[in-house]
Order: structure tokens, then sequence, then C-alpha cells
């Protein structure tokens, strides 16, 4: 068992800066994890107190059924990959993969064979008498993923694994990486700022923003349903379209145009809300449709198989305030032109409600009902 | 002024002339670059001619000349009972002082370089101003003194602990360099695989840094080798003292310097620093091999 948990994990740098904010976690064994956030939110603060590179100013780190918080770092049967990867550069391939073995005082014969072996299983064999210097950036990861397994620890912990590599070589890397993982069945930590990477490789995310855990979820949760607009506008490789709403009779009055409130949402009249739908769940349409958004557009970027196309829609108050835009997937062949006017429909069960940033759910809705429940199971 | 009207304009010239006048100036400016290098050069050169002539010069001067080859300076040397000895004096107090210097000070940088300490980077400059002092001229007397109070008087001990002591914070100063340039994701690393502080020196830091170490090392060896004063002033006897000190007493009857001896004893005083230049940077190299992707 290797699962790690934290209880209202704090650490406070000597600076006064509060990088981790009583943090509550639970990672199961065996698990791909991804701490998620832009720069500053502290996740890999979060990945060195796991590693006891940092000391908790308070709270508990237990690996498996061992409390660790006090632990040195060599004591918590956790192997770490740098971003930097941190190859000792005077040393060989082999001796690198060897190097934990050499610390528990395996003999040279035992350290060599067990190098070897997990240089085979990682294709590095022809490389065990090159020195760091000498590989490539990918090669360097490889040799780092293969000293980190050397000790079989119960917990990986990677650091941004995929950031030092260049475009191409970072997918070859990530399918890698999660084939990797799921033959060794470790429970495995990584830290990421890159949201695709993130919902690529990972079995569950935890998305934080100051300290904070903003929200944990399977990707498909994530992307799907964020729990909140910090994480809405951070998940997706176009963020999600937030825009002012209010409700009126039973329906959104949304920039203009009259929507359905969206299933399993309890709302009430009057109040005033964020709406919330991804570019992608929106199609466009040239001709007027019923039940759609609608604005001129001012923008269209191609990207390959599709186009994402900026709208501006007009304000929804009558006194005419500045507009907020869109952003819709249009597929290939069927771009409209910038200064045309377009219509944009939500797909059913595709758009989300905030209230005050956070999302409007049939489970946040005081009191939740039971058959709400089955209807977000059966949205997924 | 004057000579503003006449370029400002830039009025049409003769080219070729231009162009010809523009060639003898960077002739002459050529000429007199490489003039004045080789004067330096020579300035260099010259004492160096004569430390590889003299030697073997029956009569030698203090001019550089081509010499009427001979031994008989070495025998010479060798009948002087201080002089091979005295060689081997330096080498105690050089590797004594090199080891404490690079052992101490690759351990101060290294926790320096690593620990966040308060008025750090003042506590260095302070310590660098104060080392000059240290062996300098200026502090010899309390050096006696000191030396005098605690019983190290002609003892080798005593010149390798000054010595050191002024040696020191200027190679903090160096080997902190280094370690500040050395990524701290190697120690981290080594820590997460369960190494102890001891180990993470051992097999890490001090392999990185090899060529720092090696640096100060040579650059500690060279500094005792051609240290005068405090041997001179700490050491009673002939028999203990280092090769520059036996130099100051190659003397003829007369009072005269015996060039003979002096140029013999000077070529095998320096030999072993030149040596030791060599095997190091042969050895050491100043090269870095790179495990850091950046």
């Amino acid at each position: 068992m290797s699962a790690i948990t934290m209880r209202e994990l704090t650490k406070v740098y000597p600076n006064g800066v509060r990088a981790l904010d009583a943090l509550d976690l639970e990672i199961a064994d065996g698990e791909f994890f991804a701490l998620l956030g832009p720069s500053g939110c502290g996740k890999t603060t979060l990945l060195r107190t796991i590693a006891g590179l940092e000391v908790a100013s308070g709270g508990s780190v237990r690996i498996g059924d061992r409390a660790v918080t006090n632990l040195p770092p060599g004591k918590r049967d956790v192997a770490m990959v740098f971003q930097d990867y941190a190859l000792f550069p005077h040393m060989t391939v082999q001796d690198n993969i060897a190097y934990p073995l050499r610390i528990k005082k395996v003999d040279r014969r035992g350290r060599a064979e067990k190098a070897a072996q997990t240089a085979d299983e990682l294709g590095l064999s022809a490389l065990l008498q090159r020195r760091p210097g000498q590989l490539s950036g990918g090669q360097q990861q490889r040799v780092a993923l293969a000293r980190a397994m050397a000790c079989h620890p119960q917990v990986f912990l990677l650091d941004e694994p995929l950031s030092n590599l260049d475009a191409r070589l970072r997918l070859e890397a990530r399918t890698f990486l999660k084939r990797l993982q799921r033959e060794l069945g470790v429970t495995t930590v990584f830290v990421t700022h890159d949201q695709a990477e993130a919902l690529a490789l990972a079995d569950r995310i935890a998305v934080m923003e100051g300290g904070r855990i903003r929200q944990v979820g399977t990707p498909t949760e994530v992307f799907r349903r964020p729990a909140n607009t910090f994480v809405a506008g951070f998940i997706g490789s176009t963020p999600m379209n937030l825009v002012d709403a209010e409700v009126h009779d039973g329906e959104l009055a949304v920039a203009g145009a009259r929507l359905p409130v969206p299933e399993d949402t309890r709302v009430t009249s009057g109040e005033k809300l964020v709406y919330g739908v991804r570019p992608e769940y929106l199609d466009y349409s040239a001709e007027p449709v019923p039940g759609a958004l609608s604005g001129q557009v001012v923008v269209v970027e191609n990207l390959g198989s599709f186009s994402l196309v900026s709208l501006d829609l007009p304000s929804g108050d009558a006194a005419g305030g500045p507009g907020t835009s869109l952003q819709v997937v249009v597929p290939e062949g069927r771009e409209p032109e910038p200064g045309d006017t377009g219509w944009v429909v939500p797909r059913p069960g595709r758009s989300l409600l905030y209230r005050d940033g956070e999302l409007v759910s049939s489970a946040a809705a005081p009191p939740s009902v039971p058959a709400a429940r089955t209807g977000v199971g059966a949205e997924r | 002024m004057s000579s503003a009207t006449t370029t400002a304009p830039a009025p049409p010239r003769d080219r070729a002339h231009d162009g010809a006048s523009s060639a003898v100036r960077h002739l002459l400016a050529r000429t007199g670059r490489y003039v004045f290098l080789c004067a330096v050069l020579g300035f260099f050169a010259l004492p160096l001619l004569w430390l590889a002539t003299a030697p073997f010069d029956d009569t030698p001067t203090i001019t550089a000349s081509l010499p009427q080859f001979t031994l008989d300076n070495f025998r010479a040397l060798l009948d002087n009972p201080y002089a091979l000895s005295s060689l081997l004096n330096s080498v105690y107090l050089a590797a004594g002082t090199a080891a404490l210097v690079v052992t101490f000070a690759a351990l101060a940088a290294y926790a320096l370089s690593r620990v966040r300490v308060p008025g750090r980077d003042a506590l260095l400059y302070g310590l660098l101003l104060l080392s000059s002092i240290v062996t300098g001229t200026a502090t010899m007397v309390p050096l006696f003194e000191l030396a005098f109070r605690l019983n190290l008087i002609d003892s080798r001990l005593g010149v390798i602990l000054i010595l050191t002591g002024g040696l020191l914070p200027a190679a903090i100063f160096i080997l902190k360099d280094f370690m500040d340039a050395t990524p701290t994701s190697y120690e981290e690393s080594a820590r997460v695989f369960g190494a102890s502080p001891l180990q993470i020196m051992r097999h890490i830091v001090v392999p990185v840094v090899r060529p720092g170490l090696a640096t100060v090392g040579v650059w500690a060896v060279a500094n005792v080798w051609g240290n005068f004063l405090v041997p001179f002033l700490l050491l009673r006897g002939p028999e203990k003292a280092p090769a520059a000190v036996i130099m100051y007493t190659l003397y003829t009857e007369g009072g005269q310097a015996d060039l003979r001896l002096l140029s013999t004893f000077s070529l095998l005083y320096s030999l072993p620093v030149a040596l030791m230049f060599v095997f190091v940077s042969s050895r050491y190299g100043f090269r870095f091999h790179g495990g850091i992707k950046r």
C-alpha cells in the first residue's frame, strides 16, 4: 500500500510566503496524479514537501501506513525526478542509475546487474558507458527515470517531467511515461503547468491556485465540470467562455439572448450568474437559429482541422454597455469571414452556471436531490 | 571648428588617395602595436631566458647570454648542505597548507553557498580585506608574538597554520563561486536517494567542483612556494627553512650574490611549480561535463 495522504498540510517560507495553505489531499495507491496550476501556485512546494526536501510548517503527510511528516527524504522511500534531471555529470549512465543502490550498500556486481536490467527496460543498454553530457534530452530523461526506478520506491515524484523536451519529443515522452507508469503500477505524482499534459497523462488532477486546491477530479470531470471559474479558465487548450447571465422567468438572459437553464441546476429568478460553455461545445451557424447567441465575427484563427472563431456579443442590458466576446470552435471548411454575423448554439448538457465563481451544480445546490445526482452521472 | 567645417560637408575627394592613406595608417598602427607587444614580451621573456641559460653557464652574469655549457653549478649546489632539503621543506609547507586550505575552504564555501547566513556577503568581503593584512608585513610582530605564546616558533606547523589563515578567505571566496554555480538539484537528488551529508559531499559536490578545488590547491601551493617572510621569521634554523629562505643565503664569502648557485637553485626552485601547473591542468582540466538540461 502506498497511498499518499495529506492533512492540513501547510508550508510557510521564512519570508512569510504561504506556499501551502492547510491542504487536504488523498492520492490512491498506484494512481498517476497530476498537480496542475500556474507558476507560483505551490504545486512544486507540495511535491517537494512530499519528498521531504521542504519541511512542512504544519499538518501531516502519510505514505502508505507510515507517517513521514518528519522523516528525512532518504527515509521516505520515494524517488524524485527533477525538472533538470540532475544526472551526476561526472558519473557514467550506469553509475548514475546504480547510485541509489550504492547508497544502500549493494555490492559492485549487484549494482551493475541492476543497472543493466533497468537500462534494458528503458532501452538505454547501448548508452551505459556514456556520460550525461553526451546524451540527448530524451535520453537524459530516461536515465533519470531509470535511476528513480532502480531503487523500487513506493512513490515516484516527477517535477515538470516534460518541460525540458522539445515539442515533438514531448508527445513521444508523454506516451512513454504513461505506458511506463501503467506497467510499473507505482503511485506517481507529477507537477505540471501545462493543462494538456495533465489531462493526457493523469488518472486524477488537482488544480491548485495560491497554495490551495481548487478542484480534484479525473481529467473528464475537471474538463467537463470545472468546479469554479478559475479551473474553467485554466483547463482546456482554449479557455471556457464565461459570460454574465441573469435569470428571468426560468430562462437565462445571456448577451441579449434567452437560453434554457442547464439541467440539474437550481436558480432563483432575478439572480446574476456567470454562464460558462467551452468553445468546443458550441455549434456555429451562419443562419439565424432559435435559442442561439448571435454576434459579429471579429477574428478567425486557423488551428488545422478546426478554426477558433471569436465573436463580439452585444451587451445583455438595455443600456448598451460594452459587449463580451465568445469563442467558438468551427470545423474546417465552414469558417466564416470576419465581419459576418453568426449564431451560436450551446450543445445540450454542456453548459454550466457559476455563482460567485463557484459551480452551481446539483451537488452544491442545497439541498441536494438524489435524482439530480443521477442526472450528473448520466451526463458524464 | 575648422575641422568640423572640412569634414561635415564631406567634399568629393579622390577615393584612391583616400584608400592609400588609410592603408598606410593601418600599416603604421599595426607595426606600432607589434613593436609594443614585442617589447612587453621581451620584458617578460628575458628573465626566463636567463633562468634557462645561466645555470648551465660557467661564469653567469646578470645578463642572458649563450652559455659556456657546464653542469658544475649543479654539482656545487649539491655540496650546499641545505639546498636540496630546503626544496623538500618547501614541499612540506606547500602541501600541508594546500591540504588545509582546500579542505577548510571547501567546507566553508559549501556551507556559505547553501545556507542563508545573514550578512554573508559582508562577512566574506570583510575576511577578504583582512586576509591581505594577516600574512602581510604589518602584522608580523603580533603574529610572531602569537606563535611564540603558542609554542609554534621554529615549527613547520606554525608556518602552515599562519599561511593557511592568510589564504583561506580568498580561497573561500573563489570556491563559493564554484559552489554557487553548481545546481542544488544534484544534492537534492542524492538526498532523496538517502545519501548522508558527507556522502553527498564525497560523491557529488567534490567531484563536481573538482576544477575549483584544483584551482585553489594550485594557487595555495604557488603562494606558499613563493612566501619568504613568514617562514623566514618563524623558522629559526636553516634545516627547516624552505627554498625561498635558503635562496637568501646563497652568497659568496665576500657578500656578493653567488650567481652560479643562485641561478641553478632558481631553476630547481621554479621547476616543481611549473610541473604542477602542467600536471594539474592535464589531469583535472578546467572542464565541466554537464548533466543539467538547460
